[in-house]
């Protein structure tokens, strides 16, 4: 079994991020940024796939900037085989939407036939969640969405809802599974591993070179923080509290 | 210079001279900043300070209690490649540069610096020492374990000796025909020696000839007659274990002489140099770690309605130390560049190891204050800092003895 990963270059979840003073997008000058942590566990279960020898070959993709090829080295020293690099100027925090990274990783996967593609099932940038459901779609393939665990074998998956877990089957591969948090817990490379990514190749193509159609059709209007939180008030007792809830709040 | 180059031109209108080899002799390449990191050196500092913060950081306080290291954190050190940065692939290390290495020991240090100690002697003394000089078998015999699963330990201070080192006074008298020697006396304040599988020993070979007799040894801690004392209970560092060692005619063959015989001063000098960086990548991972875990405090905590950190008396010294702190990296790092590119460095290597302990000192003392009443208690981590960084500006070479190292190079420039 052959598979892709997708790896995308976010913002590190640790930083505080800002919003641009133009308010159209968020400053992300001298800004930290690492692998998106759902792209990391998409990797993990990946490589696990290969040392439990049901996998032959990781193949890591990613879409952006020059620097995202640091992004897929990181995933080639914790174990992908070799990388795919889509350059692309483009904001991938909110000028390239799901659709078009969508159409993009359909191209590559055309190309490579992998039997499985797992991605995060969302990046900390756009939030969007819609990437391995709408690339799904576009190859008319199997999708297992939200997966905290995947069993190649049995070809069942658990997925993670808002009631509980539920075990969902799919019919065959090649099928597109997208990571949840509890997946796996990721590893971090090891030096020796760094060492040999070294050596391991990576493809770059330019994104705007494979046909595809990369205009959305939408246009990000303005960038603000959500208003901050205001300090509560107490109440003396319930009534006080139906009080505000109808007259102040009008939510009753 | 682009007149010359034109001239050059005409004069030989026949030359092949390609457009872009002339315009890289017009046009000099943009040059890097010292902390423009290379793409493996930026993947070492992510991979350590996860590694740090996944497996070391939670464990810190209960050995700095102990007194001792954790022995599956020192494995993983091991397992992860950090023990073995420079050794080459094929001796089962690393292969990665010296800046690297420096990196590693800065992010070890910025959580804890006992181990990033440990880190340091192993790559910068010990790893590099046997590189440089020793033979084909001794670098087969042990560069594999050092990167896999044996610890070391630096072994040249006694109780008569420090600063002083050359007045050692354990000797190591070969043999009539030569092939083995015998050590005996006793050293002191032997970092990592409780967890050292191998030592290495400078002793001297020929007392009659003083310093010039001193050779160093590299030897196996289970040799027969190697004693390896109590712990030293000590203000800082507590879980890296500081013995005496004690040698009671320690017989070793002749092959475990690193390099020449009477030149283990000169190797001593050397390699205690360079490792001089390393400290100051410590010493700076300490400063950025106490800096680290205080600044959130200052947004936090509120005096009269505001956050201490915007007071203009905070913010002055908060400057003043980022200052200092940035200072101190660039020295560091820069003067590791200047070793990996065969420059002279011995007096930037002196100034980046002064410095940096200073800095560190100063850093760690005013994290406590900025803290205020429970920066002094043990739920706060700086006041862990504040104790590890004092003997920054005593070994490897004491801050008078960097002082003195950088005024003689500087009377020799003028």
């Amino acid at each position: 079994m052959r598979v892709l990963v997708g790896v995308k270059r976010v913002v590190d979840y640790a930083v505080k991020v800002r919003v641009a003073a133009d308010k159209k997008a968020v400053d992300l000058a001298n800004v930290k940024m690492s692998m998106n942590p759902f792209c990391e566990i998409a990797v993990e279960e990946a490589v696990r796939l290969k040392e439990a020898k049901k996998a032959t070959e990781i193949i890591a993709v990613s879409i952006g900037p020059k620097a995202a090829a640091e992004t897929i080295r990181t995933a080639l020293a914790m174990g992908c085989d070799r990388g795919i690099h889509l350059t692309t100027d483009a904001r991938t925090d909110q000028e390239l939407g799901p659709n078009s990274v969508a159409k993009l990783l359909a191209k590559v996967v055309e190309e490579e036939s992998p039997d499985a593609i797992i991605l995060g099932k969302q990046s900390i940038d756009g939030d969007f969640g819609c990437t391995g459901a709408m690339l799904a779609e576009h190859l008319k393939i199997p999708q297992c969405t939200f997966a905290a665990a995947i069993d190649f074998d049995a070809k069942t998956v658990e997925r993670e809802t808002d009631t509980g877990t539920e075990v969902v089957s799919f019919p065959s591969l090649p099928a597109v599974f997208t990571a949840d948090l509890r997946l796996n817990e990721p590893r971090y490379a090891t030096l020796p591993n760094i060492m040999k990514a070294k050596k391991k190749k990576i493809d770059t193509k330019a994104a705007d070179s494979l046909g595809v159609e990369l205009n959305e059709g939408n246009t990000v209007l303005e960038v603000f923080e959500p208003p901050p939180r205001e300090a509560g008030i107490f109440v003396d007792d319930v009534d006080g509290l139906v009080d505000k809830l109808k007259n102040e709040a009008g939510v009753l | 210079m682009l007149s010359r180059t034109l001239s050059r031109i005409t004069r030989q209108p026949s030359a092949a001279r390609s457009f872009s080899a002339l315009a890289e002799e017009i046009f000099e390449p943009l040059r890097p900043a010292v902390t423009m990191y290379s793409e493996e050196e930026t993947a070492v500092r992510d991979m350590v300070q996860m590694w740090a913060q996944q497996e070391l950081a939670p464990h810190v306080r209960e050995m700095d209690r102990e007194g001792a290291m954790r022995p599956d954190i020192l494995k993983s050190l091991f397992d992860n490649g950090l023990m073995g940065m420079e050794i080459p692939e094929k001796y089962g290390g690393s292969e990665m540069n010296f800046t690297s290495a420096v990196i590693a020991v800065e992010e070890i240090a910025a959580v804890d610096p006992s181990f990033a100690i440990l880190v340091d002697i192993q790559n910068t003394l010990t790893n590099n020492a046997l590189r440089f000089w020793g033979s084909e078998e001794l670098q087969e015999k042990w560069l594999p374990r050092l990167a896999t699963d044996t610890a070391s330990s630096f072994c040249l201070s006694e109780a008569g000796s420090g600063t002083d080192a050359f007045a050692m006074k354990t000797t190591a008298i070969p043999s009539p025909d030569g092939s083995y020697y015998t050590l005996n006396g006793s050293k002191l304040w032997i970092s990592n020696s409780k967890e050292a599988g191998v030592f290495l020993v400078f002793a001297n070979a020929a007392p009659e000839k003083g310093y010039k007799g001193i050779t160093a040894f590299v030897i196996d801690a289970e040799t027969e007659g190697i004693t390896v004392g109590k712990k030293e209970r000590k203000l800082g560092l507590k879980a890296s274990s500081t013995c005496p060692l004690t040698f009671e005619d320690v017989k070793v063959d002749a092959s475990c002489v690193l390099g020449e015989v009477g030149m283990g001063y000169k190797y001593a000098i050397e390699i205690l140099n360079e490792g001089r960086i390393g400290i100051a990548g410590q010493q700076l991972g300490i400063a950025k770690g106490a800096f680290n875990a205080t600044m959130p405090y200052l947004r936090e905590r509120k005096q009269f309605g505001t956050p201490i950190g915007d007071f203009q008396g905070m913010q002055h010294q908060v400057a003043q130390l980022a200052t200092e702190i940035h200072a101190v990296e660039v020295m560091t790092y820069n003067a590791a560049r200047m070793k990996e590119n065969g420059l002279p460095f011995v007096k930037e290597a002196s100034m980046c190891k002064l410095y940096s302990s200073q800095v560190a000192e100063k850093v760690a003392s005013k994290c406590i204050e900025w803290y205020g009443g429970v920066g002094f208690t043990e739920d706060i981590i700086v006041e862990k800092f504040y104790r590890d960084c004092k003997v920054g500006s005593i070994y490897e070479g004491t801050s008078n003895i960097q002082l003195q190292t950088i005024a003689k190079i500087i009377a020799s420039e003028w």
